[in-house]
């Protein structure tokens, strides 16, 4: 190549060369500067590795993602127990949140905290990753082969083989299993749910010969009779029920009206803890105070009486306002003794209740079960050669479980369909994990004519295969369950709808809606008269077991839930425990305090919880603890009593006992210490009949405060928006999804027993709950707190650092990355609504070594469940309610994009958006036609601690009590602290 | 009051110029004994286990306390409030008794300087570490940023980062100035090379010429001035930091004469303390003399008085307010499940301080002793009522929670009682205890 001159000095190669050869060729100066650069170089340089371990970015990107823009997908939660009609919210690829669908008729755009928490079980640590034979990790073909091998051979031996299932409402898994039998005609299918509503359906099919649970429509109700029936929290369809229930609870200026309701119970359950009046009794006198009532009105009306003894209880005011609202009347009951049961059918007969309040309709079909078939498959457990579990673990939630324990141990073909370890699948031979809910196709119909769909969120995170398609498999049918699914719908949905659509169209509606309600037009089944047989037992004994169901934690499928543990029990605030729950009488009498461990039956300790309005020699204790295989966060958490069920043709959920007081003592983990609300102006209330003349009653200091309203300082204008909340007191049940919903949208770390032993729970709502009155049967009082968001706010003036500040739109919002922690804030802020980072929880702090997380709630699988529109908060900075600011900006900015106004409702707070009873309300203040802002404007409404001149953004309006009565005067109750 | 000095002698045994100077150097020049060390290596100790329990909180977290969703605040800002009582003493001392020519304060002024000091460093501890984020503390400074994010000039806090480094520099630069012309003669008497250049380098070449005298007295009286009005500021802040909140007991308006008498009264008990040990073991009895223990105890009588005064204050207006949660707050404090502690309080700061009326007890060194220490727990008592039997159940009852220190939060106030006396230990031992320039003085009087 020709070299071309530069210049005249370096035209030649040679004189460069001959430059650089006088100089030395690296000097000290030299060393030390690239030594220097280098040591500097790679100092940097090591710190600028970006942590993007595991992004992958998408290499054709799906139409409908958009990165941090979320999308809903229609599905269906049911765990064997309870059903709710959701939303998954799936960003980036991930479900994060469960919201209710609104276009169910059941939930209505409401769950229950179970469903809300449900998404955690996704992300379980503790799922099973791949099929496993003897304990042994293996893949699909291998465990295929050896189980199609074993049920040939058993096929070919005529051996027994058995599904064992909880009630099954997919029509098409009901096929699938149809299918499995044909192949394999030995096979029973045995079901059974651990709440057991046997009783409810035996009855009903002999007094109406259906075996089905009806309708009940307790919004149509007037008055509204429970008897051991939690319907606000676990019995049946309780988000259902609230929905209804609510709908006649609420008052307004415009509609003085309400219904009342008197619950007759053992244990202070969440329904109870609502009623104007609650009565309280023995399960042993139930069947009899019952029938006595039956007599009551059967008496009224000329009808045969049934043999009864002396009620325990007077009910004859009960009958009297009863029959005053026959028709307009429901008696419901939670036992599951099929005469009791009778009896009941036999009380809302008479009443006229049925076609008006009790509907059979459109029946509800979530349990199915039948206890004497399952009885009679434990009890001959040996002669089977297979056994499939499909979702359910009758070592941990049927009583006499040690016969499937040691049969377990004989049975060549044993087979569980787990998602996750339990008691059962630890014992099986071949584990088959089936996928998440969020995973999976499925379709549910939970009530006659009601037909809905679950759709996979995501793709499956672990080699496992869904329960239909592991049955299909060993059926040898090579079709997928999805296509089951679609031509299962074509015939059984769709030919019943008007055909509007091609069934394509039908079936994409279908999975976008998630819903399909059919016009029912079946006919009133015809009642059969005939209570000769019923027999009242009548047994005393001197302490009583009454076993529920928990409402957070349910049957106990879900104790691996961190979520649902550190919720705190609804009546109680206990949280990570079951325990005994006794009252005040039988505490003085036995010499209990709350911690004693007591011995039941001289077979399991359990720690005692003095209850207020628990009945004097019965004693509660909830089902669902006590799992000795479950994870993590549901290992070894209280005590296990389904082993205290009885058992026979109905499961039974009370029973005698002997108790025994031993020397140890066992902390519960309470979130709330103090029972009384000291006389103070905390909640406001009235009564029915005083609300209709003059609707501020009990409200009257609201005016009074509000005179007194003056500040030296110029007030602030709200130009644009003016958030506030509206809490209908009279409204909320206290079931606690709000604060499950609200944890869960937030971030809210999990904190685990020993933390919330020490007062550092981090909820940033919470549900206040007062005793008044008599401490052996209490009026409850209930308020959910959040942030007030005050315009005055006192925690504002003393952040030094002004990390926590007001926003032009009224919300009291905190910058986390400011905050240093002095929690004067949390000192000054007088409705204790503020959490501060103990330790670092989140693993979001700068210091190494210090992560506290004993439910492991940040290893990489859980964490992929946080929310990403909510920062995480490091140690030692404060956090609370923020409104959902980001739901708002979310919001506000789609508003913008599609230029228009925001409308009244669409934003909705996690709380409000999930709540059952429509207690709360968020919007705009500013806006005259807004639904808070009428709220705002009604007699009821009240704020806060008014009187220190905090002016906050939450209003909650006045609780009526439809009573006759005055109201107790709340000083009377002894507080109880630890 | 200047007729004391004809009553009694301010300092005993006829000492004239030079025995004052061999007394007080005793001390640096001689070894120390062992009582001396084992003193050192307990504080010192003590002051390393609180260091580790400190760098521990700050690691893993305020968790470690036992501190909670209601109670944002225990032991540690209790102990910064004793903390900052305590460091009144010596700048009343100091400054408000040389205003008003108290020359009795002589013999005690430079160990109580030395003693705020000390206490202040221990106090200013505490808010640093009880914050959440100890590492972003800076936050509180208003310094320019890019970020354009600036301090609340409304919050008590950032007024007490200010008082209390306004009064610590102050005091530091009191004490120090006064320190100079002693100094001065240290240095003249030191023989090795080494000591005497730390104390040349230390006493700014004073020479005790006519001009540096006046000088030196010049910027006495100033400093003196500006201390005088900081003594009552420093503790009227810090009551702020309760006063200006919402919560029942804390937000009253007697707070800020009521703590500034009550740090006085806490700084004088430990101001006794700290001499009627080193009198004995460093025979300083004829400098601190019975007289200076009387004398002092009046000025508890006095303060004592006042904040008992305050304790009926608060529990009449608790009532006349007709606020129902005011008076639930102090019924609460004296029945509650924290009644013990009010009752201590009550105890040793309104009914035992009212002993020094008997002449004899007053004159007891023995009795004076006891009473000290007594009143310092109860001072340190008064700051832990009002603290937490305020927060603990205030508005809402459902929040309502019981706090109990954690074992850390226990070793952290012994650590800065460690750092405390390992630094007065380490004083006695360098720097003279007796301002003798000043007690000098005093005898040329006579």
């Amino acid at each position: 190549m020709t070299k071309y001159w530069k210049s005249l000095d370096g035209n030649s190669i040679q004189n460069k060369e001959e430059k650089v050869e006088k100089k030395s060729p690296t000097n000290r100066r030299d060393f030390l500067k690239t030594f220097g650069f280098g040591l500097a170089s790679t100092f940097i340089l090591s710190r600028c590795e970006n942590a993007a371990h595991k992004a992958i970015p998408y290499l054709i990107k799906p139409e409908e993602v958009t990165p941090s823009m979320a999308n809903y997908y229609a599905s269906s939660f049911f765990d064997g127990d309870k059903f709710n009609s959701i939303l998954v919210k799936v960003l980036d690829g991930r479900p994060i949140k469960i919201e209710g669908n609104d276009l169910s008729g059941i939930s209505q755009g409401a769950t229950n905290s179970i469903a809300q928490a449900s998404i955690l079980s996704l992300y379980d640590d503790t799922r099973y990753r791949k099929p496993k034979i003897d304990g042994v990790n293996t893949d699909w073909t291998t465990t295929d082969k050896q189980i199609i091998d074993q049920l040939k051979k058993i096929k070919k031996e005529k051996g027994k083989i058995a599904i064992v299932s909880p009630t099954i409402i997919s029509p098409s898994t009901k096929k699938v299993i149809t299918d499995f039998i044909k192949e394999y005609p030995t096979t029973e299918h045995i079901t059974y749910d651990s709440i057991s509503a046997a009783g409810l359906l035996d009855a009903n099919k002999e007094s109406f010969g259906k075996r089905v649970i009806p309708d009940y429509r307790f919004n149509k109700a007037q008055l509204i009779a429970g008897f051991n029936a939690d319907f606000l929290g676990t019995w049946l369809s309780p988000v259902e029920y609230t929905k209804q229930y609510v709908q006649n609870r609420q008052v307004s200026e415009d509609k003085r009206e309400m219904s009342r309701h008197v619950q007759i119970e053992s244990g202070m359950s969440l329904t109870g803890s609502n009623a104007d009046e609650r009565i309280i009794i023995n399960p042993s006198e139930e069947q009899n105070l019952i029938a006595c009532l039956y007599n009551y009105i059967a008496n009224k009306v000329g009808e045969k009486e049934i043999t009864t003894s002396k009620p325990a209880q007077d009910i004859t005011k009960l009958g009297d306002e009863l029959f005053k609202n026959k028709g307009k009347s429901i008696v419901v009951c939670g036992t599951n003794n099929k005469e009791t049961q009778l009896i009941v059918n036999g009380i809302n007969q008479l009443l006229g209740n049925y076609g008006k309040t009790i509907t059979f309709n459109q029946s509800l079909l979530t349990k199915q079960a039948d206890d004497k078939q399952m009885d009679g498959f434990v009890n001959g457990i040996d002669s089977y050669q297979g056994v499939i579990f499909y979702d359910c673990n009758p070592v941990y939630d049927y009583p006499a479980s040690e016969k499937v324990t040691k049969a377990l141990k004989n049975i060549d073909l044993s087979i569980s369909l787990s998602t996750i370890p339990d008691e059962t699948s630890e014992l099986v031979k071949y584990v088959c994990p089936a996928n998440n809910y969020l995973e999976s196709w499925n379709d549910f119909n939970p009530k006659e004519g009601i037909y809905t769909l679950s759709q996979p969120c995501i793709h499956t995170i672990f080699d496992t295969r869904q329960e239909q398609e592991s049955l299909l498999m060993w059926a040898g049918i090579e079709k997928e369950y999805y296509q089951i699914i679609k031509e299962n719908w074509k015939l059984v949905v769709y030919s019943k709808t008007n055909r509007a659509f091609d069934f394509m169209g039908f079936w994409n509606k279908s999975l976008q809606d998630g819903v399909v309600e059919l016009e029912s037009k079946s006919t009133e089944p015809k009642y059969k008269n005939d209570l000769s047989a019923v027999k009242i037992i009548e047994s005393k004994s001197e302490v009583e077991l009454h076993i529920y169901e928990s409402v957070n934690i349910g049957s106990g499928k879900h104790a691996n839930n961190p979520w649902l543990q550190e919720l705190p029990d609804p009546v109680s605030k206990v949280t990570w425990d079951n325990y005994a729950a006794i009252s005040p009488a039988l505490a003085k009498e036995r010499n209990l305090k709350t911690g004693d461990v007591l011995k039941i039956n001289g077979l399991i300790e359990i720690p005692v919880l003095i209850q207020p309005g628990q009945a004097k020699n019965t004693i509660s204790v909830a089902l669902g603890y006590g799992r000795t295989v479950a994870g993590k966060s549901g290992k070894d958490i209280g005590t296990d009593v389904y082993q205290l069920l009885k058992t026979g043709d109905y499961k039974e959920y009370s029973r005698d006992i002997t108790i025994e007081k031993t020397l140890a003592f066992k902390e519960l983990a309470t979130t709330q210490l103090h029972d009384s609300m000291e006389g103070r102006d905390i909640v406001r209330e009235t009564t029915l009949n005083k609300y209709k003349e003059k609707p501020s009653s009990g409200n009257e200091r609201h005016k009074e405060i509000e005179k007194h309203h003056q500040t030296l300082y110029q007030e602030y204008k709200y130009e644009g928006h003016h958030w506030a909340m509206a809490v209908d007191l009279n409204a909320c049940t206290g079931c606690n999804t709000c604060v499950a919903a609200c944890s869960i949208e937030n971030n809210v770390p999990i904190v685990g027993k020993e933390e919330v032993k020490r007062a550092h729970e981090m909820h940033w709502m919470r549900i206040d709950r007062y005793y008044a009155g008599d401490p052996e049967n209490p009026e409850v009082i209930r308020q959910p707190v959040m942030c007030q968001h005050c315009d005055n706010a006192p925690c504002e003036n003393v952040c030094p650092v002004g990390a926590t500040n007001h926003s032009s739109e009224g919300i009291n919002q905190m910058a986390y990355n400011r905050c240093i922690g002095t929690r004067y804030c949390n000192n000054n802020c007088p409705y204790k609504v503020r959490r501060f980072n103990w330790l670092d929880y989140n693993k979001a702090e700068a210091l190494e070594g210090n992560l506290y997380d004993p439910h492991g709630m940040t290893e990489d699988l859980p964490r992929m469940v946080l929310n990403p529109d909510v920062t995480i908060r490091a140690k030692g900075v404060i956090e609370k309610c923020s409104f959902c600011v980001q739901r708002i900006q979310e919001k506000k900015l789609k508003a913008k994009l599609e230029n228009r106004e925001l409308k009244d409702g669409e934003i909705q707070p996690a709380c409000q958006q999930t709540c059952p009873a429509n207690a709360i309300v968020f919007g705009d203040l500013n806006d005259k036609n807004s639904k808070v802002y009428k709220l705002f404007k009604q007699q009821r409404r009240y704020h806060l601690l008014e009187e220190l001149h905090t002016l906050p953004s939450v209003g909650y309006l006045t609780k009526v009590r439809n009573k006759k009565n005055q109201i107790s005067n709340y000083k009377s109750q002894k507080p109880n602290h630890g | 009051m200047s007729e004391l000095s004809t009553r009694e002698e301010l300092i005993q045994g006829n000492k004239d110029l030079k025995t004052i100077t061999d007394d007080v150097f005793k001390p640096i020049i001689a070894k120390p004994n062992k009582l001396w060390f084992a003193g050192l290596l307990l504080a010192a100790s003590a002051a390393a286990i609180g260091i580790i329990s400190i760098v521990l909180t700050i690691w893993k977290g305020i968790g470690l306390w036992g501190v909670n969703k209601t109670i944002g605040w225990g032991w540690s800002i209790t102990n910064f409030v004793w903390w900052v009582g305590i460091g009144h003493a010596g700048t009343f001392i100091s400054a408000i008794l040389l205003l008003f020519r108290q020359k009795w304060r002589t013999s005690i002024n430079r160990s109580a300087e030395a003693m705020t000091i000390f206490a202040v460093i221990c106090a200013g501890l505490f808010p640093l570490i009880h914050m959440g984020r100890f590492l972003f503390g800076f936050f509180i400074l208003p310094y320019p940023n890019t970020r354009d994010v600036w301090v609340n000039f409304n919050s008590p806090l950032l007024w007490d980062v200010f008082a209390i480094t306004t009064y610590f520099l102050v005091s530091l630069i009191f004490w120090y100035v006064g320190l100079i012309p002693d100094l001065g003669t240290v240095r003249d008497r030191m023989k090795t090379k080494f000591k005497k250049t730390f104390y040349r380098f230390l006493s700014f070449g004073w020479t005790g010429s006519a001009k540096h005298w006046q000088r030196f007295e010049i910027v006495s009286f100033t400093l003196a001035g500006l201390a005088a009005p900081l003594v009552l500021s420093v503790h009227t802040i810090v009551s702020f930091d309760f006063a200006t909140s919402v919560i029942p007991g804390w937000h009253t308006t007697i707070f800020p004469p009521y703590f500034v008498a009550g740090a006085i009264f806490s700084g004088f008990a430990m101001v006794l303390t700290l001499l009627i040990i080193a009198r004995k073991t460093m025979n300083l009895q004829d400098y601190i003399t019975i007289n200076h223990i009387e004398l002092m105890n009046k000025i508890i009588i006095l303060t004592g008085s006042i904040v008992g005064v305050a304790y009926l204050t608060e529990l009449f207006m608790a009532w006349y307010s007709g606020v129902e949660y005011e008076l639930f707050a102090f019924i609460n404090r004296a029945t509650g499940p924290y009644w013990w502690a009010y009752w201590i309080m009550m105890t040793c700061n309104v009914i035992s301080p009212q002993l020094f009326w008997f002449k004899k007890l007053r004159r007891s060194v023995w009795f004076t002793f006891i009473m000290s220490i007594v009143i310092n727990v109860g001072m340190w008592f008064e700051r832990f009522v009002i603290i937490v039997t305020s927060l603990h159940r205030d508005y809402l009852p459902s929040s309502w929670e019981m706090y109990k220190p954690t074992l850390i939060e226990v070793l952290i106030f012994v650590g800065t009682l460690g750092i405390f006396f390992t630094l007065f230990l380490l004083f006695v031992r360098f720097f003279p205890v007796i301002a003798m320039a000043e007690v000098k003085t005093t005898i040329k009087n006579k």
